[in-house]
């Protein structure tokens, strides 16, 4: 089989390529129904297939995407702002074709910082870029019957469309499932809010921090003294574009089951408290909430309540816990021989059984746990983050260093996985180090193949070669403010 | 009810945490999973906390039945000589293959992709590794604190006169295993179109860092190392959690407009000192706004947090109750969600567990069988679906190849 195959470089292509029976067939699932049953009755099925599909989905290819990724053949029209823009962000790694659309002027997501060069500024805003890399972008007033009228035209090719507007708003401008799905009746729509389309709260307002609130991880969070933290770098909305991408994938295959699209409700709320499954879990068995203990774990029911998991290092913080049993006893005794080297291990240390303890490590005596984190606070201030944690791999003891993101650009492990994209911003005249996708695939290329679209920048290829639209009618719906 | 992934069979070998997630996301929305586990190794979170009424058990841990929902459970000694015939057949009748083991454990099993490809050619085989499968730091075990502090959220949280605090649970892990769902329902359409398999090499620490990337981009364009900063916003204020009335109660806010600051002080009885010059503008609130923080918690204090979530958001201003373990089992909101579910368990009994945030309108997720104890499942998924017959399951069980 073509490994090229099949391609979408435009039905103008001179000589069709050369299909084998099984390809065809697997090609033809691709195909509505309708026009499935219209090709089976030609002569050269394969050919008219490929035509077929191409009058459906003929747009111009990304520049330097690979042909065959995961998803290549699929479109998506992306109308979130930070709510969901990962979700798009992750069909995009996988190939799909995202197109983001924005209303005339930029989406309102621009605004969030930092920015590039500290210039706060709609096409440098970093936020952005992190998050709609792998996307083109055209701008459309969805609201106006024009814009309305184009983005339907667009909806027919789509496989998916994102949003994460109110509850009730794509409804109100006639762009409901209900009316999406008329036009296509094979479109899977994924509406991200913060609270979800349904529920007393589903009006309310999010925000990171009160995502955070609400999902029970800030409750245990920082210092027991002062108020619960949230995470230094907005996390919500990127729970919520992953779990709605999981959604979305989740709806397309069944799509290949049924032939029908359906509609995905997520909500940010829930996607974050995904992230900690641990925790509601403690109330409903032992009627226990976890409190926040700073650098330490609360244990409840344990004779040593507080255990150290941060530690000062000479220049941070490293992270170690102390446990025992078959898990925890190489490493203490790896880290117990280290530590004798300069003296500092005491005696329980040297001549602790750790396995003769659980993981938790909770039978040791609270005199000798004191004087093992006495030695471990002592050692640990006379190294280094980056000497503790060579030694550790060495050594093989769960120790990590609390990375700053200047360490994670040096990590000499990220570095060998090839970790760093290297993404070229031409206006900037300059090329931007982006983390690339976390999956590495055998077969297929995962990779950031474009940076995020400035404000309008496919409007031609779009509406203009895709749709047709001519240079004049352009000019109109530009002066009538729809794109 | 239709399920959305009823047709997909998943050979689950995965443990912990951001393995067992990856599976159950695709068991609970109807794929077939029959996870692995052997007595001679317990999986490390069978004996992680909670467990149920504080009494440890190989089958009372709800951290363990979390993450196991909607699965079969069996046991299989993978070092037993038997195994691997065993292997063969699960492998055969899987779609996909999930591990998470340190690297090199499936190899010294004799369950390298290229082993398993071998038995099935089409196969779809993921390793969510701490660090990934290559690597110098590839082969350092790692739990949940380990690698939120590796991956940059340890460091950049908290406060900055005080020393960082542990990430609690298991939080790269989270974002692994739902990357890695995803990326196995776009392998298995990658399949159906051309007839191949895959193997996918998923890091956690990386999956938990894409999530960082803003600030790594601002590091690379603006050489600024992201600090902690408490719960200050960088371009916005008031912004933070709130003391409220009761113990140890709180409720987050966030102001981001002039009209919402209004409608807040209006809330709060428009008092005085809000018409003040220094918060009558978004600078003079930013430049004052620790003053700011300390007029408003005057107010806070007097009503619950739940009154202050409520009137906030009626008038229009972002707040949330910052809620505990407990709270979640009230929340009205989650509650008309559908948010729990509750299931009864072979040991434990009754236990409540988390859906996901994703509601399907045709094929929502269902959650319909309790994790397993350790190998309930063994009798029905060597019969019924792996097709051993009576005789061969009872000589198998007896040479301890099930252990």
């Amino acid at each position: 089989m073509d490994r090229r195959y099949p391609t979408r470089l435009g039905a103008t292509q001179s000589s069709p390529p050369t299909v084998s029976p099984l390809c065809w067939l697997v090609l033809s699932d691709y195909l509505s129904p309708h026009i499935h049953n219209r090709v089976t009755k030609q002569t050269n099925p394969g050919y008219n297939t490929y035509v077929a599909k191409h009058e459906r989905e003929l747009f111009i290819y990304p520049v330097n995407q690979m042909e065959e990724s995961l998803l290549s053949p699929y479109r998506a029209l992306d109308l979130t702002d930070e709510k969901g823009s990962l979700c798009g962000r992750i069909l995009g790694d996988f190939g799909v074709d995202v197109v983001k659309v924005e209303p005339p002027g930029g989406d309102p997501s621009r605004k969030i910082g930092p920015f590039y060069h500290d210039i706060p500024h709609p096409e440098k805003s970093l936020h952005w870029f992190a998050y709609n890399a792998n996307k083109r972008g055209i701008t459309l007033d969805i609201e106006s019957a024009d814009g309305r009228e184009l983005f339907k035209r667009l909806v027919k090719s789509a496989d998916f469309i994102i949003e994460s507007f109110s509850p009730g708003y794509m409804d109100k401008i006639g762009l409901g499932y209900a009316a999406l799905s008329e036009v296509n009746p094979q479109i899977i729509l994924t509406s991200i809010t913060p609270f979800g389309q349904t529920g007393p709260w589903r009006d309310y307002r999010g925000s990171d921090i009160a995502l955070w609130a609400l999902s029970s991880y800030m409750y245990v969070e920082g210092d027991a003294d002062r108020a619960p933290v949230q995470f230094g770098s907005p996390q919500s909305y990127l729970h919520a574009g992953l779990e709605a991408a999981v959604g979305t994938l989740t709806a397309f295959h069944y799509r290949r089951l049924s032939g029908e699209g359906q509609w995905i409700d997520v909500s940010a709320q829930q996607a974050l408290i995904v992230a900690n499954l641990q925790n509601q879990q403690y109330w409903d068995l032992t009627r226990f909430s976890p409190v926040r203990a700073g650098p330490c774990v609360h244990r409840s029911g344990v004779k040593w309540a507080y255990q150290r998991r941060v530690w000062q290092c000479q220049d941070g913080f490293v992270c170690f816990i102390l446990m025992a049993g078959a898990t925890g006893a190489p490493g203490n005794e790896a880290l117990t021989e280290w530590m004798d080297i300069d003296g500092l291990a005491p005696e329980c240390m040297k001549h602790m059984d750790w396995t003769a303890y659980d993981i938790r490590a909770d039978e040791i005596t609270v005199e000798d746990y004191e004087e093992i984190v006495k030695a471990l606070t002592t050692f640990f201030s006379r190294h280094t983050k980056a000497e503790l944690y060579q030694e550790a791999i060495r050594r093989r003891i769960p120790l990590y260093p609390c990375s700053t993101v200047e360490n994670l650009r040096n990590d000499p492990h990220l570095e060998e996985r090839s970790y760093w994209a290297q993404v070229e911003h031409p206006e900037l005249g300059e090329t931007l180090i982006y983390p690339r996708p976390c999956m590495l695939l055998s077969e297929t290329p995962c990779n950031i193949w474009r940076r995020a679209p400035l404000i309008g920048e496919h409007n031609q290829e779009i509406y203009g070669e895709e749709l047709g639209l001519s240079t004049a009618e352009m000019v109109l719906l530009k002066q009538g403010g729809v794109i | 009810m239709t399920r959305a992934l009823e047709d997909v069979k998943v050979a689950d070998f995965t443990w912990v945490v951001a393995g067992p997630l990856c599976v159950r996301i695709l068991a609970d929305f109807g794929a077939q999973v029959i996870h692995v586990e052997t007595g001679t190794r317990l999986d490390p979170i069978r004996y992680t906390p909670p467990y149920k009424d504080n009494i440890p058990g190989t089958n009372r841990s709800g951290y363990f039945h979390n993450y196991n929902s909607n699965k079969y459970g069996i046991t299989l000694n993978l070092k037993h000589p038997k195994a691997a015939e065993i292997a063969r057949r699960l492998i055969q009748w899987a779609d996909i293959v999930a591990e998470n083991f340190n690297p090199g454990v499936m190899q010294r099993v004799g369950l390298s992709y290229e082993e398993v490809r071998e038995i099935k050619p089409d196969i779809i085989m993921i390793s969510l590794g701490s660090k990934g499968q290559t690597g110098p730091q590839a082969h350092l075990p790692a739990f949940g604190a380990h690698l939120a502090a590796l991956s940059g959220f340890t460091a950049t949280t908290g406060w900055a006169d005080r020393d960082p605090p542990v990430i609690f649970g298991a939080y790269t892990d989270s974002i692994a295993g739902r990357f890695g769902a995803a990326t196995l329902l776009a392998a298995l359409d990658y399949r159906r179109r051309t007839g191949k398999g895959q193997y996918i090499d998923l890091s956690q620490s990386e999956a938990g860092i894409e999530f960082l990337a803003p600030p790594l981009l601002d590091y690379d364009a603006n050489r600024r190392i992201l600090e902690r900063h408490g719960n200050r916003h960088p371009s916005t204020a008031p912004h933070g959690a709130y003391r409220c009335r009761g113990e140890d109660r709180w409720c987050a806010v966030a102001v981001f407009t002039d009209e919402e600051w209004k409608s807040m002080c209006k809330v709060m009885g428009n008092p005085s000192w809000a018409e003040e010059d220094r918060f009558a503008t978004f600078l003079g609130r930013k430049q004052n706004e620790e003053e700011l923080d300390h007029l408003i918690e005057q107010w806070t204090m007097n009503h619950s947090a739940e009154e202050v979530m409520t009137l906030l958001q009626e008038a229009g201003v972002s707040a949330g109750v910052v809620e505990t373990a407990e709270d979640l089992h009230s929340d009205p909101q989650l509650k008309h969600r559908h948010h729990f579910w509750v299931l009864e368990h072979q040991e434990i009994g009754h236990s409540t567990y988390d859906s996901t945030g994703s509601h399907l309108s045709k094929t929502p997720a269902e959650l319909h069988k309790a994790a397993h104890t350790l190998g309930e499942d063994n009798y029905y998924a060597y019969t019924q679906i792996l097709g051993l017959s009576d005789e061969e399951f009872v000589d198998l069980l007896e040479q301890g190849v099930f252990d």
